[in-house]
């Protein structure tokens, strides 16, 4: 069967039909994402006999939840929305998209409003999100355009909640304003993941490294840096490292 | 010491070392290298249980310049390997390290870029203890390995007799593995997979 | 004594003369001399391989005299890539690496790691509840050595080797009740996304019912050497000061967060594993200082032993003809029943009769779940859970594969350390060791 990947094409069912129930548009968004594996067991290099070589599974759409999200984060999605009213600034221009997944709240906030989300999370009485627990990299290399993903966690005492703000940048443009001087606590976590990722935070006092020697090439925790291990010989054999073994995904 | 330099092979020079030895082995002060996991089951072996007073190793010595032995309980990353050797330079004749652990013999279960494999890589290893973490039984086995050592040590002119020997059988041993030696193999051949 | 006649311009610079009782007339003379280009300030580096810094920490210290005008912590000596290995193995693989993060708390990496790969997988309502119970046993075990294992070196570092030896007796006792249940005494890898490993042997009940009739008393005694001894006063009450808004601050959580006042502890605002059905208070002091973190830690020691007895009545209450301590789907998890077999220990006979001779579907299950583990539903989570040491976290990143795509573990050593400076700068250099020993922080979790 040819796989097309223009939306609206792919599905023969759908065609016609007054309202496509969400499972098919599902479908069809779905059918319009890259592949991301092939093959039922991944194995490559050898053989694969299984017959299930001819699978190719597409990478999941992402998401957007829709209203309303669910136990707090509606309040809170209103809340922050008001208060960047208050100052001045769009709620739709500073949070690309909102996620409301597995009992979590995430806000797509693009970077330049970073700083001013964040000052409005801790700020702001009704979000009083007092601690930032840490900033996280994350590699999609897929993902053109959107390659790193820096992923912030906010805890509040005051109200006992939590939510996460992911802000995305390209490889080509790795700067992200730093939260250091909103949130002391992200010092480290911004060094740390300028180590591993290469997202250099503007602004920050000192990005240096802070987990692998000072004088080390690369970023270790991207997808194309290599695991970098060695093979482990035995006697009359040679076990190769674990990024070169046979795979089974 | 300087004497067992002068003193021929014979009765004497055995004498020298049974003594020498049995001095070394009975007070060796280990120098505290505990880095990740293992250094808790360092500890552990000075707790009461399993108790490193017996052996005089309580003591064990911060600074290097005073310890004998250097027990290298847990992974060495590649931050911390020239500080490894640092501390190794310092450490006077005679000095011997403990390995302790698989990733301090051989890079144990994290075989990638943060992690030295092997720490025989930096420093001369005298014994090997695998395990991850080695119970503190096993390190008391080592230990006791390498008080055996210890006093089994020749000194003077058998050490070189000794070292050269050794030299000669390390040179006739064959390779772990058939393809590294220029003889032709006749053994099955390596199991990667995919051949 | 004239300052003038005492010094001299030489070819290497000023030199001063001094013959005692001048002191202060020679620090006027530099200072009216406008020396001061820091000559007098000296820097030593606690290097990485030091007694007392509680791992392969470097310190790198800027001294007046005694007074510490700066400190910076250097860290990355125990950075073993754990994060990016876990990319490369698969689910249940990746419990034996967080495990070793940090190495005092191995059941609160595997438990943060696990509720995240469970949330991912949507199976948190379905963990049986007998393994709900075992994961709150271990933890709170792990909870009391662990704070041995930092008050023990508190003792040693302060010089009293007395406390390090009660605490590395107690907390063998624990290790020996970890060897029973889980089978290795540090880094168990034994809580597994959907359950446990195993269920608790035979005879576990009676050594935990022996160690909680003996750990009060034990406890006791350090208790008895510490809390009301003038020397150890003087050598942490009111040092290593952070209040509130410095913890807020430095996103500090954990018992140097309580040492503040605040009451704030996951297991009581965001319960997981079924503590909220447990009874235990959450120790705080208004001191915030190295004493009363101390003081915390001891009282949560007896409040985990009280949350251990009621485990403990739990386990050994009348049990249903089914109790499995593994999740009943085939999909995520085989059955965690181990026994001795003819050939050593391995999964129950009947288990294998089932895959081997019953049923194909079970046996296609074993193959895939043993070659590929399971799949986990693309998304991403953060799991938080209240460890020895503060808030651990585990934000991971699932693309819907079999193998993590993304690990991040939040290690609350990694933030306290961080607060080092604003804790230690200004004080004297002998505080500087109160300051870490009261921080407690494990390398391994900090530099992963």
């Amino acid at each position: 069967m040819t796989e097309t990947n223009q939306p609206g094409q792919a599905n023969e069912a759908g065609a016609g039909a007054p309202a496509p129930d969400p499972a098919e548009l599902a479908g069809r968004e779905r059918l319009s994402e890259q592949i991301v594996r092939t093959g039922m067991f991944g194995v490559q290099g050898t053989p694969d006999t299984s017959g299930y070589g001819g699978l190719k599974v597409r990478r999941p759409p992402p998401l957007s939840s829709p209203r309303p999200y669910g136990s707090y984060f509606d309040e809170v999605a209103d809340a922050l929305g008001g208060s960047l009213e208050r100052e001045g600034w769009s709620f739709g221009d500073a949070v690309e998209r909102v996620v409301s997944d597995r009992g979590e709240l995430t806000f797509h906030v693009r970077r330049d409003h970073l700083i001013t989300v964040a000052q409005r999370l801790r700020d702001d009485p009704a979000l009083a999100f007092e601690i930032m627990t840490g900033v996280s990299g994350v590699h999609y290399p897929r993902d053109e355009g959107r390659e790193l993903h820096a992923v912030y966690h906010f805890l509040s005492i005051t109200h006992n909640r939590r939510v996460r703000v992911e802000v995305s940048v390209p490889d080509a443009d790795p700067h992200i304003p730093s939260l250091v001087g909103v949130y002391p606590a992200n010092d480290w976590h911004e060094r740390e993941t300028w180590d591993f990722f290469g997202l250099i935070f503007d602004g920050h006092p000192s990005l240096t490294r802070i987990e692998m020697p000072d004088d080390w090439k690369g970023h270790p925790q991207r997808k194309d840096y290599p695991l970098g291990g060695i093979p482990v010989e035995y006697r009359g054999a040679t076990i190769p490292p674990p990024d070169e073994r046979r795979a089974y995904q | 010491m300087g004497i067992e330099e002068h003193l021929p092979s014979g009765i004497l020079l055995t004498t020298v070392e049974k003594v020498a030895g049995y001095a070394r082995k009975s007070s060796v002060w280990p120098a505290t290298f505990g880095l990740a996991c293992c250094a808790f089951e360092l500890f552990s072996a000075g707790g009461p249980r399993h108790d490193l007073a017996r052996f005089g190793m309580e003591r064990a010595s911060a600074t290097p310049r005073q310890a004998d032995l250097m027990i290298v309980a847990g992974r060495v990353s590649q931050k911390m390997a020239p500080v490894l050797r640092q501390i190794y330079d310092q450490m006077s004749e005679p000095k011997w390290v403990i390995s302790m652990g698989v990733c301090a013999s051989s890079g144990g279960m994290f075989n990638n870029y943060a992690i030295v494999q092997g720490v025989d890589h930096i420093v001369p290893v005298d014994i090997y203890l695998p395990g991850c973490p080695p119970r503190p039984e096993m390190l008391l086995d080592s230990i006791l390995k390498l008080h055996d050592k210890i006093q089994n040590m020749k000194l003077g002119v058998n050490r070189e007799r000794e070292i050269t020997e050794l030299e000669q059988a390390r040179l006739r041993r064959l390779p772990l593995l058939p393809s590294l030696s220029g003889a032709p193999r006749s053994a099955p051949e390596s199991m990667e997979p995919g051949q | 004594m004239s300052t003038s006649a005492d010094q001299a311009d030489t070819a290497e610079g000023r030199v001063y003369n001094v013959s005692g009782q001048d002191w202060d007339e020679f620090v006027a003379a530099v200072d009216e001399a406008g020396d001061r280009t820091g000559e007098e300030r000296i820097v030593v580096n606690m290097g990485p391989q030091h007694p007392s810094t509680h791992g392969v920490l470097r310190l790198v210290l800027t001294l007046d005299g005694e007074t510490v005008t700066e400190l910076r912590p250097v860290i990355g000596y125990l950075h073993t890539g754990i994060e990016k290995n876990l990319e490369y193995r698969t689910w249940t693989q990746g419990v034996t690496f967080v495990t070793r993060a940090d190495y005092l708390m191995p059941i609160f990496n595997e438990t943060a790691y696990c509720l995240a790969v469970e949330r991912l997988l949507g199976i948190e309502d379905r963990i049986p509840e007998r393994a709900n119970v075992i994961r709150v046993l271990m933890m709170e075990l792990n909870r009391i050595s662990s704070h041995l294992g930092g008050i023990g070196p508190l003792g040693l570092e302060l010089g009293a080797s007395t406390v390090f030896i009660y605490g590395m007796r107690e907390r063998e006792k624990v290790l020996d009740l970890f060897e029973l249940i889980a089978g290795l005494r540090m880094n168990m890898a034994f809580i597994r996304p959907g359950g446990v490993a195993q269920d608790l042997p035979s005879g576990a009940i009676e050594k935990l019912r022996e160690f909680l009739s003996v750990m009060p008393g034990k406890v006791g005694e350090i208790r008895a050497l510490f809390d009301a001894a003038p020397a150890f006063f003087a050598r942490t009450k009111g040092i290593s000061y952070l209040d509130l808004e410095g913890c807020m601050a430095f996103g500090v959580t954990g018992p140097m967060l309580r040492a503040t006042g605040l009451p704030w502890d996951l297991r009581k605002s965001q319960p997981y594993c079924g503590y909220e059905t447990y009874e235990f208070d959450v120790p705080t002091v208004k001191t915030c200082d190295a004493y009363g973190r101390y003081r915390i830690r001891m009282d949560e020691i007896d409040q985990s032993l009280r949350i251990i007895e009621q485990c403990v009545d739990r386990l050994a209450g009348k049990r249903p003809a089914h109790d499995p301590v593994m999740i009943e789907d085939a999909k995520i998890g085989w059955p965690a029943r181990l026994a001795l077999g003819p050939d050593g220990l391995g999964p129950a006979p009947d288990h294998i009769a089932h895959i081997m001779g019953q049923s194909m579907e079970a046996l296609i299950h074993h193959f895939k779940l043993v070659t590929e583990g399971f799949r986990v539903p693309a998304g991403q989570v953060y799991a938080a859970i209240e460890s020895p040491r503060g808030e651990l976290g585990a934000h991971v990143v699932s693309d819907g594969g079999t193998r993590p795509f993304r690990v991040h573990l939040r290690d609350p050593s990694f933030n306290h350390l961080q607060a080092l400076p604003a804790m230690a700068e200004g004080g004297l250099i002998a505080d500087v060791i109160p300051a870490i020993a009261s921080i407690d922080p494990v390398l391994g979790g900090v530099d992963r």
